[in-house]
């Protein structure tokens, strides 16, 4: 693939990436988040159409129009989600859409999944229903689905997601067989480990772009680390000393579960003075939104102790969390916005409940109007009205029209989780004074960023997170990138209280 | 070579005209399919149409009955508009109908001597109640035990029509109907009075209209409106600041059935005067009132247009089954298609197509 270009509204997803696989080889793409992988592999896929950009099979020229056309091509992809037919059979979901036979060819199918599943050592009853397996083995049935199809290149999306460690070796044992036997394997992962572990050449992505294509057996965890996040130079900011204050947040021990009920954040605690900003770096997908969620209380934990202000909130509701005195931007906007409604209507949504907004049962339209036409002036929003939907704005304008509706609540506690994500350098910097002028009003700032030049620029302390666990904490300024890239590797890790030199 | 193929993408914005422009169309497209339905049955569709609106709307008589069918519609619709917009799929309307019949029939059973002044807002409050009741099941199961409303509330209307079955073949049933499954009339006390020479019981349409100004300022102008607004437009975002969602599906769960058992009253006390058979009792207004709601494009002041027309549509397709002798099934099939159309509108509204080659 060779200078593929893919943008969407808004965002370029991939940004003229370059990618070679090899035959008979597992080839890892690994990045962040948001880092274009997947989209890459959409348009390999042929789900994206890409705006610019070629791609080339065994030195051939192709077009990729529909999954259709990269099925023709001998290419298959296991989707992170399995898109299978829980109520069908393995053998009736491993044929389904083929279209060679009428009546549906059971007995045909069965023989051939058994076979296939003999030679690469696949263990999956064909008769058995999708719902009845777990997720390795319908993980097991995807993978029979490319190959049946005739599949000679496999696309698998963040295969290990879903699995336990014995089904993540099993797997790998999988694979290996599967290229012995000339198939190419390319995964998508952000797990510095697995690619160590199960990968021939790793492809690292950074913000749509291929950063650089290494043999695994001569790189390490910690250069892979440093690729994936970048080496920025850290931006010099106008940040006023301020003296941090009392104890305004307080997490003991917290424990919670991610959506898959594994264990997503792990005997984790912090405190957060007034008047700092306390940074969360690490590698996206260590638990950092169920962190966030947990201290906002949209998520239940499993354990530990929440305290904001000195009162204890770990068993309230959001509301009373709001209360307190918490605001949060999410790192998915969307969830605290309403895309279709007015920049009115969601510049309300956390003060409409009291006075001069909510008035007994009522919504005041004056003072609404009022109120949003101060915000859209004191935080200069660009909107050609307060009755615009916001979804029409830019995505600067909304996250600055989101940041000020929970600064204008005058937070005690600002939970902001990737404060300039997809966001460009103009905008990025006045979100940032924005924090930056917070901290000096004395609010204690919990910053959770995938950037680590934003999160060391910005903070005041820092902490790394892995796997959910905090790896050590630090004074921003005293930050050692080479043993934060071991730490978000999950290589170091600090003992209470250590800090680094 | 490969072949144009059409491809959907999300528009970034709404044109201000769009909305209305789809609905026209929508609606151009759904009379041109019923056309060819009509043609079908060997029906000049021109001949058909044109009996449908003088029928429903041609005359003194045709609109005193659109103007009567219209009554339930928009009671109902208004309601369901307040469901629908918080998200909240109540398909049991006409559960709630029922039951709301049944409610205010019993009222009239106990205590038959009080005058009207009393016995009539008695039963209106009775049928309300006992449609919110009947509403507030499908509502407590999704919010305790997140079971799909819209399979608890649809099955939810078989079990309140049996239930009318047996009031009326049963214990209720009257002593001087020569064993026809009704009840005794009700008393004078307990008929809702209706204009002149008509069936429209102007009571209730008062009351329809009052509910459909009503909810569209709950809506507009209210705190309980915007959480139902919020919740319905994005969970995720509701959730976040604080709204208690089962409180919001728990509220237009019950005010949409309430109004349903309100259309239910209006129905025994306004037109029959009995308890009857769920069959000829309503042809069905709580299912047609989610057209009524989708037509308005779920906004309850619009709903006094969309309830009105499909009232019309009802007493015309009425005319046409009995002067072009065509199944008594085709004003469902009206109903169908048009609902059809005007969901299907709705993807156009978000979605743009393009043509790839």
């Amino acid at each position: 693939m060779r200078g593929i270009v893919k943008r969407f509204p808004g965002v370029i997803a991939v940004d003229g990436a370059n990618l070679e696989v090899q035959q008979g080889e597992i080839h890892a793409l690994l990045g962040e988040n948001g880092a274009g992988k997947t989209s890459l592999m959409n348009v390999l896929y042929g789900i994206y159409y890409p705006d610019e950009g070629e791609i080339w099979l065994d030195g051939q020229s192709v077009t990729i129009n529909s999954p259709q056309d990269a099925i023709r091509l001998g290419i298959g992809m296991i989707h992170q989600h399995f898109r299978l037919v829980q109520n069908h059979s393995v053998a009736e979901n491993v044929v389904l859409g083929l279209k060679e036979d009428f009546l549906f060819p059971e007995r045909k199918a069965r023989a051939q999944i058994l076979a296939l599943s003999e030679k690469y050592g696949i263990k999956v009853d064909p008769k058995a229903r999708i719902w009845q397996l777990s997720a390795g083995e319908q993980q097991r049935v995807g993978i029979l689905q490319a190959l049946y199809r005739g599949a000679k290149i496999l696309i698998m999306d963040e295969p290990t997601s879903m699995l336990t460690p014995g089904e993540v070796a099993e797997l790998l044992h999988v694979l290996r067989r599967m290229t012995a036997e000339g198939y190419t394997v390319i995964f998508i992962t952000h797990k510095l480990e697995e690619v160590i572990a199960a990968s021939d050449r790793v492809t690292v992505m950074r913000h749509g772009k291929s950063i650089a294509t290494l043999e695994t057996a001569q790189t390490t965890q910690r250069e892979l680390a440093q690729l994936m996040v970048g080496r920025d130079v850290l931006f010099q900011l106008d940040k006023q000393p301020v003296q941090a204050g009392d104890v305004i947040l307080k997490v003991e021990g917290l424990n919670v579960l991610s959506d898959k009920r594994l264990p997503a954040v792990v005997d984790f605690g912090l405190e957060v003075r007034a008047g700092e900003i306390f940074g969360i770096a690490g590698v996206s997908g260590n638990g950092q939104r169920e962190l966030v969620e947990a201290i906002a209380g949209l998520r239940p934990i499993s354990g530990g102790r929440i305290f904001v202000n000195g009162a204890d909130v770990t068993t309230t509701t959001p509301r009373t969390r709001i209360g307190h005195g918490v605001g949060l931007v999410p790192g998915e906007r969307w969830m605290a916005l309403v895309p279709n409604m007015s920049v009115a209507d969601n510049m309300i949504l956390k003060n409409y409940t009291r006075p001069p907004i909510g008035r007994g049962p009522f919504l005041d339209q004056e003072a609404i109007d009022a109120y949003t036409d101060r915000l859209i002036r004191e935080y200069a929003i660009l909107t050609p009205g307060r009755h615009t939907p916001i979804k029409m704005l830019s995505g600067g304008n909304i996250q600055r029209a989101l940041l000020a509706r929970e600064i204008s609540e005058k937070p005690a506690l600002l939970i902001v989780a990737q404060p300039s994500s997809g966001l460009d350098v103009g905008a990025t910097e006045t979100i940032w004074q924005l924090l930056l002028a917070e901290r000096e009003r004395g609010t204690a700032i919990l910053l959770i960023s995938d950037n680590l030049k934003e999160t060391l620029s910005l903070s005041d302390r820092a902490a790394v997170i892995f796997e959910g666990q905090m790896m050590g904490q630090f004074r921003a300024k005293e930050a050692d990138m080479e043993q934060i890239s071991l730490m978000m590797a999950g290589a170091l890790r600090l003992d209470r209280g250590e800090r680094l030199a | 070579m490969s072949i144009p193929r059409i491809r959907f993408e999300k528009r970034l914005s709404v044109p201000r005209w769009l909305p209305a422009a789809s609905l026209i169309v929508a609606l151009v497209l759904a009379m041109l399919t019923i056309a060819v339905i009509f043609y079908l049955l060997g029906v000049d569709p021109i001949v058909a149409f044109q009996r449908i609106f003088r029928g429903g709307f041609g005359s003194r008589f045709g609109l005193q009955e659109t103007v009567t069918k219209s009554i339930p519609l928009l009671l109902i619709g208004v309601g369901l508009a307040l469901a629908f917009r918080g998200r909240v799929y109540n398909i049991g309307a006409e559960g709630q109908l029922l039951i709301g019949a049944i409610f205010a029939t019993g009222m009239q059973r106990v205590f038959p001597n009080w005058p009207a002044y009393l016995l009539l807002p008695a039963m209106f409050v009775a049928g309300a109640v006992g449609g919110a009741l009947w509403a507030a099941i499908p509502a407590l199961l999704k919010a305790r035990f997140r079971i799909d409303e819209v399979l608890t509330s649809l099955m939810l209307v078989y079990v309140a029509s049996e239930a009318v079955k047996y009031l009326v073949y049963g214990p209720w049933r009257g002593a001087d109907t020569r064993g026809f499954p009704i009840t005794d009339e009700f008393p004078a006390a307990a008929q809702i009075p209706s204009l002149a020479s008509a069936r429209i019981h102007y009571p209730t349409l008062i009351l329809a209209l009052l509910f459909a100004v009503l909810l569209y300022f709950l809506l507009a102008r209210t705190k309980l409106g915007y959480e139902v607004r919020v919740t319905g437009e994005n969970p995720e975002a509701s959730r976040y600041a604080g709204v208690n969602y089962q409180k919001v599906a728990l509220f237009v769960m019950v005010i949409s059935g309430g109004l349903a058992g309100l259309a239910g009253m209006g129905e025994v006390a306004g037109i029959h005067y009995r308890l009857r058979p769920p069959e000829a009792l309503s042809p069905g207004y709580g299912f047609t009132a989610i057209i009524v709601a989708w037509l308005a494009r779920l906004n309850p002041l619009a709903t006094i247009l969309s309830a009105f027309l499909l009232g019309g549509l009802l007493v015309g397709g009425d005319a046409i089954q009995i002067a072009l002798s065509l199944p008594a099934a085709t004003v469902q099939i009206f109903n169908g298609v048009i609902l059809l159309f005007v969901i299907a509108a709705e993807l156009f509204n978000q979605y743009r197509l393009r043509l790839e080659v």
